[in-house]
């Protein structure tokens, strides 16, 4: 393994040219993630949160500072297929089927039938989607399309997993239980995870490190370390440590936002 | 049950229409030749009289029912005078130009789609073609590939072609487009090639978008032929037996090749939306 840790961003910038002038959507961004780690990045809208983590997807190029995914450039990292995205939306192919949509990128990739077919079924499982592979996603709730697209990005098995607010559209009971499930499988697949919300709870009750950021220009203005421990209930969101940890999450927040309206 | 009766009605109203419309139009022959007669003629004599007559103005249903109903069942597909034969001759030229004109217009929509240069240049073009009336422009068509040894078949499917191109490379090219950002950059994660994410994002994407171009196309590729046969003093087809038809007087002729044309087109655009449920219906992506 590399001494190097999954993430490492130092002073990074990116500036937006648009019709209206520069946006700066990333100012001077230093970031350090080690491998194993749940990451996430809250903040309100326009904080560069999803930007940054399209930057280390490369699907942004910075402007400016450097960033390293896994030791390599996030155009390298992209290339070797080091992480897998999942999306705001589920975003599934609605002609193909469960089993086929999680197939998708293994066929991009050129695993052999065979392989497919075996890591296809142990996402699925480990998504609980195992009995729904036949079935087209139109068939599925919102919840459960939502997990079919994470068994997608885990089904060629990168160390990195980039979530950009993957359960903002689930209502809060869904919710919760996709979090439970999240962080056993964080638990069981040892991934690095780094997770986009705007939900203070969401991001105290999943991360290892918290990364508050705020807007114009988008910058991070606070990193915390959770103390919490591993193995996390859902009534441990009822704990002082976890509202210790929120209150600090909101104060950065509310010292970070300009209330300029 | 509702979908049966209200068709159903529609029917009966048309033909009711179209019968009385059948009275009124030829009401004025049967006067005339009473009058040449010198004997006067009351509604009782008249409304009977016009339903017969060998060249109305406007034949009644039931003659031209008769008249396809003779030149079909009761001849033989190989007499020139058996409307399967012309209506095959037609057919023909309109399903060899149809698929001409789809494989065009694919290659077309995925030019523009795929360069840049074909995206600035082509869409005026493709668009300018349909703005020339096809009646003008056919028989040019045909003298001119006549001079380069392309007859017949050929040149009344190019016609068929140069319609049904048109719309299938509107809809494609809106269709390749249809995949969103999101959809892209998920592709792009996965460090896809080109060639992947057509096949496997931009192609099934486009597929509700092509079986709508490909009912239109059809449609049009065989009025395509139809006209394709008008000019050349062609031997065969529904346009053929449409102009001698109209040379010779014979209404009836003409009419059972228009419902020729007619039944044969709805048969066309039916088969096209039953590949459709096949293709889309499976997979929800029919509303």
């Amino acid at each position: 393994m590399h001494e190097t840790g999954a993430i490492t961003a130092s002073s990074l910038d990116l500036v937006f040219q648009t019709n209206d002038g520069p946006v700066h959507a990333l100012s001077n961004v230093d970031l350090d993630v080690a491998p194993g780690e749940f990451v996430s990045f809250i903040g309100p809208s326009g904080c560069g949160k999803t930007t940054l983590l399209r930057v280390i997807a490369d699907l942004e190029q910075p402007t400016g500072g450097t960033i390293s995914v896994n030791g390599m450039t996030p155009g390298e990292a992209r290339l070797k297929r080091a992480y897998g995205y999942v999306f705001q939306a589920a975003g599934l192919y609605p002609w193909r089927t469960i089993e086929k949509n999680v197939r998708l990128p293994l066929e991009v990739m050129g695993y052999p039938a065979r392989e497919r077919a075996e890591r296809v079924a142990r996402v699925l499982e480990l998504v609980g989607l195992g009995d729904f592979g036949r079935m087209f996603p139109w068939q599925l709730s919102g919840g459960m399309q939502q997990r079919a697209s994470i068994a997608r990005a885990l089904a060629f098995d990168a160390d990195l997993l980039l979530m950009d607010e993957p359960f903002g559209a689930l209502d809060e009971i869904v919710r919760d239980h996709m979090n439970e499930q999240l962080l056993a499988l964080h638990a069981r697949t040892g991934k690095t995870v780094c997770f986009v919300t705007h939900s203070i709870p969401e991001a105290v009750y999943l991360s290892t490190k918290i990364v508050v950021m705020s807007p114009r220009p988008g910058r991070i203005i606070d990193v915390i370390e959770s103390t919490l421990p591993a193995k996390r209930p859902l009534d441990i969101r009822e704990s002082a440590a976890f509202l210790e940890l929120a209150s600090r999450v909101r104060e950065g927040l509310r010292a970070g936002h300009s209330y300029d309206e | 049950m509702r979908t049966v009766l209200s068709i159903g009605t529609i029917c009966i109203a048309f033909v009711a229409i179209w019968y009385v419309g059948a009275v009124f139009l030829n009401a004025k022959w049967e006067r005339d030749q009473a009058a040449r007669a010198g004997v006067e003629i009351g509604w009782a004599e008249i409304v009977p009289a016009t339903m017969s007559q060998e060249r109305p103005v406007l034949p009644a249903p039931h003659q031209v029912a008769i008249e396809i109903w003779k030149t079909t069942v009761e001849k033989r597909v190989t007499s020139k005078r058996s409307l399967v034969y012309h209506g095959w001759i037609t057919l023909s030229a309109t399903l060899l130009g149809f698929v001409m004109g789809v494989g065009l217009g694919i290659l077309l929509a995925v030019g523009i789609v795929h360069n840049r240069a074909m995206d600035l240049s082509a869409m005026p073009w493709v668009i300018s073609s349909q703005t020339i009336p096809i009646l003008a422009i056919a028989p040019m068509i045909i003298v001119v590939l006549y001079n380069i040894g392309i007859s017949g078949l050929i040149a009344k499917a190019s016609i068929s072609a140069y319609l049904s191109f048109f719309p299938v490379a509107v809809g494609m090219v809106k269709g390749l487009r249809a995949p969103d950002d999101m959809q892209l950059d998920l592709m792009r994660t996965y460090n896809a090639s080109a060639w992947q994410v057509f096949w496997k994002l931009r192609w099934p994407s486009s597929l509700p978008y092509l079986f709508a171009s490909l009912k239109v196309a059809i449609a049009i590729a065989l009025v395509g032929a139809i006209i394709g046969e008008l000019p050349t003093g062609s031997q065969g087809g529904f346009g053929a037996r449409m102009l001698n038809g109209s040379y010779y007087g014979q209404v009836l002729i003409i009419w059972s090749a228009l419902f020729g044309a007619a039944i044969c087109a709805a048969l066309m655009v039916g088969a096209i939306g039953l590949a459709q449920r096949a293709v889309l219906g499976r997979t929800g992506q029919m509303r």
